[in-house]
């Protein structure tokens, strides 16, 4: 198999073009999505015959926390991919994966309190699912801190890739440690066995936020990522022609 | 990494090494004991001081003084040799790194966790706990000490090029021994209850198993990042 493709991305011009190109290929069908999704859920589907309205903010947290965890998952094999190939555009789009998935991270939270105050009578239980999240939150902040303490950028992008490969390893670990601990947050309710627990009508919307913030967490990622390959390589001739592109001379 | 004759004789003059200097500076290993008597004695206080009250806590109380005095312990792991070169010495020695950091954390574990298990079981009865209890919690801390030094030793590892380990550390290590502490505080409870802490116990032993297979490469790939 020829991995030119691959090895072409290592190169910051060829990637801070053809990420240009393909970003707006993401954005709008994100936006679209999510517009979509959340017009589905909030306005056409059901109310759950338990919760009532109340559960509508499942639209917003379930993809929260999917995409939170997705986006560890993509800076661990970016941090991987760096570490391998030394391909500095990897450890990039490492760093740019961060802070969003942290801002993810603080979504799901945020609104799994407001869900868990008429649910369950309290904004914050301690279940196991919460303290997941809570400690992916942690992991996000002890990977920018690491990333935002050591000067030298070279050395930074690889201490925290191994920072963020041994994270990754522990996930599941403190995944399943915390369940054995405590549970009492409901059960997966769209990928089991015997098909969804709920109707198309409610889970064709949570899907469909589910693809737009995924599309919505590449696009941000491949933005922050070029910004930060614009900064790594700001003394470059390839940058300069970009941000003040020069006459040529009469 | 292979391991041969040579690599045991490296790594037993590793761990005589350390030993000869700590017992040379005992401060730097008796303060994280004091430490951590400390941090158990405040509970008491800031709580009602009912022995059946505090028996309740005693594990939350014991385990949460071993992981933050374990923390406090390890930013002295590496530091001193990744300033003076030895560390450098052992990358260069053709012995396998990841070994040789082992032996290493090892050492450390002999100088910290072992003592913070010893000093457990006064804790615990300060707290509370009967005197049934105390094979039980001296068990589950040298257990769980085996994995907090595994874990801090990757935490030593990436902030080994920092000026100063301090909050960051933490920030990096405490997540990571999230499991350790439900286990061996589970395994401390079932034991000052008088029941089995079979369970726990195992699920221990096994984060430690995992922690020496996997630690010493993490902290090494991390370590020689920093020498370099």
């Amino acid at each position: 198999m020829n991995w030119a493709w691959f090895h072409r991305f290592g190169s910051p011009p060829y990637f801070y073009s053809v990420a240009g190109k393909i970003i707006p290929w993401l954005a709008w069908p994100a936006g679209l999505l999510i517009v979509a999704g959340l017009w589905g859920g909030i306005v056409m589907a059901p109310p759950d015959y338990q919760q009532s309205d109340a559960a509508r903010i499942m639209y917003v947290h379930v993809p929260a926390a999917y995409v939170a965890l997705m986006s560890y998952t993509v800076m661990a094999i970016a941090a991987t991919v760096g570490l391998i190939w030394r391909m500095k555009v990897a450890h990039a789009a490492a760093a740019a994966c961060a802070p969003i998935g942290a801002s993810f991270a603080a979504v799901c939270l945020l609104t799994g309190m407001l869900w868990g105050q008429p649910m369950w009578g309290t904004y914050w239980a301690w279940d196991p699912r919460l303290v997941s999240v809570l400690v992916l939150f942690f992991f996000f902040l002890g990977y920018i801190g690491l990333r935002g303490a050591i000067d030298d950028v070279s050395r930074a992008d690889r201490t925290s890739a191994v920072l963020a490969i041994v994270g990754f390893v522990n996930v599941p670990i403190i995944h399943f440690s915390v369940i054995w601990w405590n549970s009492i947050h409901q059960g997966p309710s769209l990928i089991r066995k015997g098909g969804p627990a709920m109707p198309a009508s409610m889970w064709v919307p949570l899907v469909l936020v589910i693809f737009g913030f995924t599309f919505y967490f590449y696009a941000v990622m491949l933005m922050r990522t070029r910004a930060e390959v614009l900064r790594r390589d700001r003394g470059g001739s390839w940058v300069r022609d970009i941000v003040a592109p020069q006459e040529p001379l009469p | 990494m292979s391991v041969t004759a040579s690599s045991w004789h490296a790594a037993a003059q590793i761990l005589r090494r350390d030993l000869t200097l700590a017992f040379r500076r005992p401060g730097e290993w008796l303060q994280p004991v004091a430490f951590f008597f400390i941090v158990t004695l405040l509970f008491p206080l800031a709580l009602d001081p009912e022995l059946s009250h505090l028996r309740r806590l005693a594990p939350a109380a014991l385990w949460v003084a071993a992981m933050l005095s374990s923390v406090l312990a390890i930013d002295f792991l590496f530091r001193e040799d990744g300033r003076d070169g030895t560390l450098e010495q052992f990358a260069l020695s053709g012995q396998s790194f990841a070994w040789l950091l082992l032996a290493k954390t090892a050492a450390h574990w002999v100088l910290t966790g072992v003592p913070l298990a010893l000093a457990a079981p006064f804790a615990a009865i300060a707290l509370g706990a009967p005197a049934d209890a105390i094979p039980g919690v001296l068990a589950s801390l040298l257990l769980g000490s085996v994995s907090l030094s595994l874990i801090g030793a990757i935490g030593a590892g990436l902030t080994l090029g920092l000026r100063r380990g301090g909050a960051l550390l933490s920030l990096l290590v405490l997540p990571l021994a999230v499991p350790t502490l439900i286990f061996g505080a589970r395994a401390t409870e079932l034991s000052i209850h008088g029941e089995s802490m079979a369970g726990p116990m195992y699920l221990l032993a096994a984060l430690s198993v995992f922690g020496v297979t996997v630690a010493p490469l993490a902290a090494a790939a991390a370590v020689r990042i920093s020498l370099e």
